[in-house]
């Protein structure tokens, strides 16, 4: 087959994404190995891996398929959450004593969970359109947070006790989930190269899917809805396909980063998380997966490494959203930047082909 | 018996207070076609300066809300003019995620000014002596918050039936396009709805403050998030409709916080949402849409 | 939709089924493509459309003419289930459209243009013909997203596929560039391009020349009928310039009130007294 221009620039675009993670990867092992990293971004490299997850998952939602889910935080403690259930069962009842093989499980668990939570809230969800759409994604994440802060999971005699509003489980249970003080005693397990495979995984998942069939019909029910059912294209599948999709990884991001620690609390999967990868997503460019990966990066190490920007971070966040949106959307301001910048750009499409 | 009437004012006042932060959804939702998400930071703003006028400058109270107004007015028709007036034609997601940014922006602002301490919002004429009904009190906060409640309806019904400014909002929300061609300044009308929005909001959280004085820069979000739903419950777009979706959300809300479980209040009201959304899309008294092919 | 309840009376109105229409000679053996029977909506009250009647044949190049406002979208929208109708039936070679969705009616065989251009505008001309080809050259999501063997000769297909529709209109190399930069004209051509890839039987074009210069005009003319002989399907279309109506539609409908007012041939509707009216407003008396 000819190759196609087209063609050309999302290879050379995907190529590059992969080398740059990969290249990331091992300039920070090294460092690992030759000890000269710092503290405070060891420390960082799992959620760093895990906020990569959940930009590019949430990218596929609302950059690919043009819904808005201000619940993603949601599905990151549902995969937190069940995470540190399976890893906590492995050990405690199953004697599993080798922590990759629990966190392979617990990763792979936590997926499965937030995905049948995804399919579903997805169900009722993608009837709706647009704002209302948004609105009720933001209600099943509160729900869901209201939920797991009511929720009582331990293990004792060899098998699994489970709870709802109250606590009513015998004595000399092993807690995994106490409700609202959330899940404790977890044994931190996550490793950078687990993340790093996740993040690989999850690259591979969300670029192959957007450059198949079943991407182009996302990308067609967001382009043009009445459009793409008319072409024969069944709406509901493709949206569900995204956001189940984006669920699945979500809830593996967040089995990663609950096994980081040795507590999750209710309080770490807010609305406010929801909102801070949604910055990652429209500050890398909605649609743009290397975009994701590079300001969910830059956007988790920043904090860390600036004091004075963690003070006002939320503040910057909060500009940089709006600034983001009226400098790509309003057409006075786009054509003038358009033409500010056409002397310096030779005529070549967008890589990847849905940077907007 | 006494507890349940006792439920059902509270949630009445409750109700009516979402019913007033509702209205401010219903209208710019009707007019602009846009989710207004820092609307509900308005509130917490209105609060904040009758609470440092009343704490701080020493104006009286009612001195005090009417700056609050004031300021709030202010807020809104600036809002919508930097960051909204400019997406007047870009796509409903990029409007909504300038709107998520408004609201980030109005807290963390709020946050640097007032701190994350939160404040105790003054007793005011509004926290009078209470009303005794038998063996059941009402307090005075209650009553006046379910009396505004039904003054400014009648009030707003009345404005937009006969005032000037009142038909041309009805008309840009009928046909924004239409409503130009007649010679209706639309980038106005959507001002003054906005306005109206933001003095209305200032009231409420004056109202929400006062059986709930607990202040700090997140107070308005929750109350905003749950007066949308309010909103979209009685059907958006309707002033009627406004109120007896606050109304009716506020007595779930208290109904399920006691009788079912005070962790799931929350997640009653939003499961309402959902249910609202799916069985009557258009809302208790809203009238359906049609796309057009 | 509306519950009639069978009144077992003599009085009951009786109609004709099939109603009177005509077709190509040629089409005379074949189930019609698409027939309607009394079709008909209302939208609070008002009757958008109201007892359509039309069949056609299953190669026939059909015209569906009428003032502005006389319903003629809505008729598109009805038989694409955009709309379900408040009355009557549409069938697409014999099959009740009863209950089905938009999607489930393209996989039946119909295809449409949209009046106001529906192109997926960030995606490129070859991308917007594979969505066209969806339900033609399939495979599964997992073998997309793992990169099987039945991923690269399934995309190998449609891009060939594609190139080969995109020729119609010798667009093969605009196959690049983004739908919705493309010039106005070269959109049009695109949508029924993108029509045509879902292998309809029925293709619904909603005026295709509009925006068109007269030369432009001509080519679409000869286009339409060499589409029609080449895909052997039948088309329908929406168009208010009377030169390319008249000069490659077989059997033209005339609409007016969302009621048809006429039906025949090119030369018997321009020599209908109540066509002329209703397009001219009717002669002063005396």
């Amino acid at each position: 087959m000819k190759m196609t221009k087209a063609k050309r620039n999302r290879l050379i675009y995907n190529v590059v994404t992969f080398a740059l993670v990969i290249i990331a990867f091992f300039v920070l092992q090294s460092m690992i190995d030759a000890k000269t990293i710092t503290r405070s971004l060891k420390g960082q490299l799992v959620p760093i891996c895990c906020w990569i997850v959940m930009a590019v998952s949430l990218n596929l939602v609302v950059g690919i398929s043009g819904e808005l889910s201000l619940g993603h935080a949601g599905f990151m403690s549902v995969g937190a959450y069940t995470g540190a259930v399976v890893s906590g069962l492995l050990l405690n009842v199953y004697q599993i004593e080798d922590a990759s093989a629990r966190l392979a499980i617990a990763i792979v668990a936590g997926g499965l969970m937030a995905g049948i939570v995804g399919a579903l809230i997805g169900i009722p969800v993608l009837r709706l359109r647009g704002d209302y759409l948004a609105i009720v994604t933001l209600a099943f994440g509160e729900i869901i947070r209201n939920l797991v802060n009511v929720l009582y999971i331990g293990t004792g005699d060899g098998r699994l006790y489970m709870s709802f509003l109250t606590k009513k489980l015998p004595e000399g249970v092993v807690m995994l989930v106490d409700g609202a003080k959330g899940a404790v005693k977890i044994k931190p397990i996550s490793t950078f190269i687990a993340g790093f495979i996740l993040v690989l995984i999850t690259l591979a998942v969300v670029l192959n899917l957007i450059n198949s069939r079943a991407g182009r019909a996302i990308k067609a029910c967001r382009d043009n809805r009445i459009a793409a059912e008319s072409m024969g294209v069944n709406v509901t599948k493709y949206k569900m396909t995204a956001f189940v999709t984006a669920a699945v990884l979500a809830g593996m991001a967040g089995a990663l980063y609950g096994l980081k620690s040795s507590t999750i609390v209710p309080t770490q999967f807010t609305f406010n998380q929801s909102i801070n990868v949604l910055v990652f997503v429209v500050l890398g460019g909605l649609g743009n997966v290397l975009g994701s990966v590079i300001s969910a990066t830059f956007l988790t190490i920043l904090p860390e490494t600036l004091r004075a920007f963690a003070d006002y971070r939320m503040l910057v966040y909060a500009v940089v959203l709006i600034l983001v949106m009226i400098f790509t959307n309003n057409p006075t301001i786009r054509s003038f930047v358009n033409r500010l910048i056409a002397p310096f750009k030779k005529k070549e499409s967008t890589p990847g082909g849905d940077a907007q | 018996m006494t507890a349940f009437l006792r439920f059902l004012i509270n949630g009445v006042s409750l109700g009516s207070v979402y019913a007033i932060i509702a209205l401010g959804y219903t209208m710019v939702y009707g007019i602009a076609k846009m989710l207004n998400f820092a609307h509900g930071d308005v509130i917490m703003v209105g609060a904040y300066i009758s609470y440092c006028g009343m704490q701080y400058w020493g104006v009286p109270p009612v001195a005090s809300i009417l700056t609050a107004m004031v300021v709030c007015t202010v807020l809104g028709i600036t809002i919508e003019g930097l960051a909204y007036r400019p997406l007047r034609q870009a796509a409903s997601l990029a409007v909504l995620i300038t709107a998520i940014g408004m609201s980030y922006l109005l807290q963390n602002v709020a946050l640097m000014i007032w701190g994350a301490n939160p404040k105790t919002f003054p007793q005011t004429f509004i926290n009078g002596a209470s009303l005794n009904v038998g063996d059941m009190s009402i307090s005075s906060a209650t009553i006046i918050t379910i009396l505004a409640n039904v003054l400014i309806m009648v009030a707003l019904t009345l404005f937009t039936a006969k005032t000037k400014m009142g038909k041309a909002m009805r008309c840009v929300s009928e046909d924004r396009g239409a409503a130009e061609l007649m010679g209706i300044n639309v980038n106005r009308t959507i001002s003054v709805t906005f306005a109206i929005g933001s003095a209305l909001a200032a009231i409420a959280g004056v109202l929400l403050c006062s059986s709930y004085p607990i202040l700090q820069p997140t107070t308005g979000s929750m109350p905003g998030i749950k007066a949308f739903t309010a909103a979209v419950f009685g059907g958006i777009g309707s002033i009627p409709g406004a109120m007896l979706g606050g109304v009716l959300l506020g007595v779930i809300e208290i109904f399920g916080k006691a009788y079912i479980s005070t962790e799931l209040g929350d997640a009653i009201v939003f499961a309402v949402l959902i249910v609202v959304l799916l069985v009557k899309p258009s809302g208790l008294l809203g009238k359906p849409m049609r796309e057009k092919v | 939709m509306s519950q009639q309840k069978t009144k077992h009376r003599s009085d009951t109105k009786m109609v004709p089924v099939p109603s009177q229409s005509i077709v190509p000679e040629r089409d005379i053996n074949d189930i019609p493509v698409l027939e309607t029977r009394h079709l008909g909506i209302e939208f609070g009250g008002l009757k958008a459309v109201d007892d359509f009647n039309l069949t056609i044949g299953k190669t026939e190049i059909a015209g569906l003419i009428g003032p502005n406002g006389a319903g003629k979208t809505t008729v598109f929208n009805l038989i694409t289930k955009v709309y379900e109708p408040t009355s009557g039936a549409a069938l697409i070679n014999g099959r009740d459209l009863h209950g089905l969705s938009i999607t489930q009616a393209s996989k039946l065989g119909i295809a449409r243009t949209f009046q106001n251009i529906r192109l997926f505008d960030k995606m490129t001309v070859e991308e917007n013909v594979r969505i066209g080809l969806h339900n033609r050259i399939k495979y599964d999501m997992f073998s997309g997203i793992l990169r099987l063997p039945r991923y690269w000769i399934q995309e190998n297909k449609q891009h060939e596929k594609a190139l080969e529709l995109l020729h119609i209109f010798d667009m093969e190399k605009l196959a690049d560039e983004e739908a919705g930069s493309l010039p106005y004209g070269a959109q049009r051509r695109l949508e029924i391009v993108r029509a045509l890839a879902t292998d309809p039987k029925l293709l619904l074009l909603d005026e295709p020349a509009a925006g068109m210069n007269p030369r432009e005009t001509e080519e679409l003319m000869e286009n339409i009928a060499k589409i029609r002989d080449q895909f052997q399907i039948a088309i329908l279309l929406i168009e208010h310039d009377m030169n390319l109506v008249m000069g490659v539609c077989e059997g033209i409908c005339v609409l007016n009130f969302g009621r048809v007012i006429a039906k025949g041939t090119a030369s018997e509707i321009q020599a209908n007294p109540v066509v002329i009216e209703a397009y001219l407003g009717k002669k002063k008396e005396g």
